[in-house]
């Protein structure tokens, strides 16, 4: 099980750096939004998977997952889904007001 | 010893952010309850220095679990003197901002952005567990995200994007190491951290993750990793990039010291000499892009790219001398920078130009801001008495005596190119004959010194009060040194 979550994580890792390293705006945001994916699989998969067991049952539960890491988790979705929602509105509101979502002409001068 | 006021110049500001929020409409009472807030938060933050003088660290464990299970919060003396001057400088910047941000600013939540942002600064200092770590990174970026583009002209935008998606990359690695730390030594606790990777012994795994932090964390202090800084720091308003300039940076450096004591010093062969030589070629190439514009807001932003380098070589340094230059030069670098920002904000709001070779004359109708800027220039080149000098003086030893000659060097020279970016606004800004007709300051621009000033006498404070405030430094780097102290107040309770 951990060797598939490691493919996919790589590939997730993959195929968000690719769209980061795109052009249009939409695309970098959707790799972002990926990778933040990926580093959370990672998390979860580091501490060890294991199938059917609950994070905590009481004290004396005999079997459970580490719940640490989901928490960890938990705390991470909810910053990257603020996160990447204000960068879909900022993204908006400069293409309205700088008419592109090219990153090669939003690049800028060093004279202005 | 467990203490509850440890919370409190975190609660100040957040408090105070939630009240304002309510108070949208009325911009006078916003002004005044952030104005009060903020001076009382300095007051909390002098006291908590005070406590940890008289009673050694601090600890809360939040929520009442107990040290390694739950968030715990720590004030040594390191973080206690970097909270008090946090707050001090965001309260000048606070008082610039009243009277420059203007009410377009002001009326989208300008003064709750500012109080968050100084929520995620403190809470960095005062975190004792790695993943709170992130988290309370993520309130102070998110805040400056607001705050960046804040105003929404077409360049803040542009450079915003860049801004952001570079932090979210840096915050996605950052959970990544996180997540490989946990793997290796199963806990998220500093302290413990600490513990747990002496006794695994700090072997080939751990070191890699080691340096995975080290670019995370030098991806947001600029350190070697300042590509998005200077673009970035540019747009938005002198009050703004003051606060940014003088904390943002700061809190990445602290970081990176804070791991690099506490957690992953076993093996200095490896990251410490990685360290200084990012450190050095950190200096060089922001020292040569202070001198290479004339822009004044961009010679800035490259000096505190400079700076960044000088105070991690302290780091690299680790001895005695060099780790307590470090923490004072790091004290008095927040000062000054923010204070040079609000200078060069003044200067531009009185020539209505940022480039220094359009300006000129500026002495004879503005004397004292004059003489501020140069005062704040001799106190950043740290001729003595002035606080950089100390700071300066404590790193060149103590990298000597590591035996880094060849750093050590280039820190030198970095402080005489650093002269020579200041001379240079300083005779174009300030001597000579004005090159274009002095715009009329608008009416209040007056007072925008005042900040200034409190600021200026603080570094000449930092400077001759060395005698006072070096028992202070003394405290944090000892802490720093033996890690123990540290581990002995978490977890021994």
């Amino acid at each position: 099980m951990e060797i598939l979550m490691a493919f996919a994580i790589g590939i997730l890792f993959m195929v968000g750096t690719y769209l980061i390293l795109s052009r249009s705006l939409l695309r970098i945001i959707l790799g972002t939004s990926l990778l933040t994916h990926a580093v959370h699989l990672l998390l979860l998969t580091m501490s060890r998977l294991k199938t059917g067991a609950a994070p905590l049952l009481g004290e004396k539960a005999g079997n459970y997952v580490d719940p640490l890491p989901q928490a960890l988790i938990l705390t991470s979705i909810v910053i990257s889904f603020g996160v990447t929602s204000f960068f879909f509105v900022l993204a908006y509101r400069a293409y309205q007001e700088l008419g592109t979502d090219d990153m090669e002409q939003l690049r800028g001068h060093d004279d202005e | 010893m467990m203490n509850n006021l440890l919370i409190m110049p975190l609660l100040v500001p957040l408090v105070t952010a939630v009240v304002l929020i309510f108070f949208n409409r009325q911009i006078r009472l916003q002004k005044w309850i952030s104005g009060l807030s903020a001076l009382a938060n300095v007051g909390v933050a002098g006291y908590l220095v005070h406590v940890v003088r008289q009673e050694g660290i601090q600890t809360l464990n939040m929520g009442g679990w107990a040290a390694p299970y739950g968030i715990v919060f720590v004030a040594d003396m390191f973080a206690a003197l970097l909270v008090l001057t946090t707050t001090i400088v965001s309260a000048a910047c606070l008082y610039y901002a009243f009277g420059s941000i203007g009410k377009e600013r002001e009326k989208f939540y300008f003064y709750p952005f500012f109080q968050f942002l100084i929520v995620g600064v403190i809470g960095s200092f005062l975190t004792g567990d790695i993943f709170n770590l992130f988290v309370c990174f993520e309130v102070m970026l998110i805040s400056s995200y607001a705050l960046i583009v804040l105003g929404g002209t077409k360049k803040q935008l542009r450079e915003s994007l860049k801004y952001i998606l570079i932090n979210i990359i840096s915050s996605a690695l950052f959970v990544a190491s996180v997540a490989y730390l946990y793997a290796v030594v199963g806990t998220l606790n500093m302290a413990h951290l600490s513990v747990r990777v002496a006794e695994a012994g700090q072997g080939g795994v751990l070191t890699t993750i080691s340096v995975l932090f080290l670019i995370v964390f030098g991806l947001k202090a600029g350190l070697f990793l300042y590509f998005w800084l200077p673009g970035s720091y540019k747009v938005p308003p002198a009050a703004i990039t003051a606060v940014f300039g003088g904390l943002l940076t700061k809190v990445g450096l602290y970081a990176i010291i804070r791991t690099f004591t506490l957690i992953f010093y076993h093996d200095p062969y490896i990251t410490h000499t990685l360290i200084g030589w990012l450190a050095a070629a950190t200096m060089l190439l922001g020292v040569i892009g202070a001198i290479a514009y004339w822009d004044i807001h961009r010679i800035l932003i490259y000096n505190i790219v400079a700076a960044v380098g000088f105070i991690a070589f302290g780091l690299a340094a680790a001895n005695q001398a060099a780790l307590e230059g470090a923490i004072y030069y790091l004290v008095h670098d927040m000062i000054v920078k923010a204070l040079l920002f609000l200078l060069g904000g003044t200067i531009i709001a009185y020539t209505g130009t940022a480039t220094i070779k359009e300006m000129g004359g500026l002495m004879r109708t503005r004397p004292v801001l004059g003489w501020m800027f140069f005062i704040a220039a001799m106190a950043l080149v740290g001729v003595p008495p002035l606080s950089g000098f100390i700071g300066k003086l404590l790193i060149v030893e103590g990298g000597l005596q590591a035996g880094f000659y060849w750093i050590t060097g280039i820190g030198l020279l970095t402080s005489l190119l650093i002269l020579y970016s200041m001379m240079r606004i300083f005779m174009n800004v300030f001597w000579g004959v004005p090159k274009r007709p002095l715009s009329e300051p608008k009416k209040g621009t007056g007072w925008l010194l005042l900040p200034a000033s409190c600021l200026v006498i603080l570094t000449i404070v930092l400077g001759l009060g060395a005698e006072w405030i070096y028992p202070y430094v003394n405290q944090a780097g000892e802490t720093l040194l033996n890690p123990d102290q540290y581990i002995q107040a978490v977890l021994k309770e």
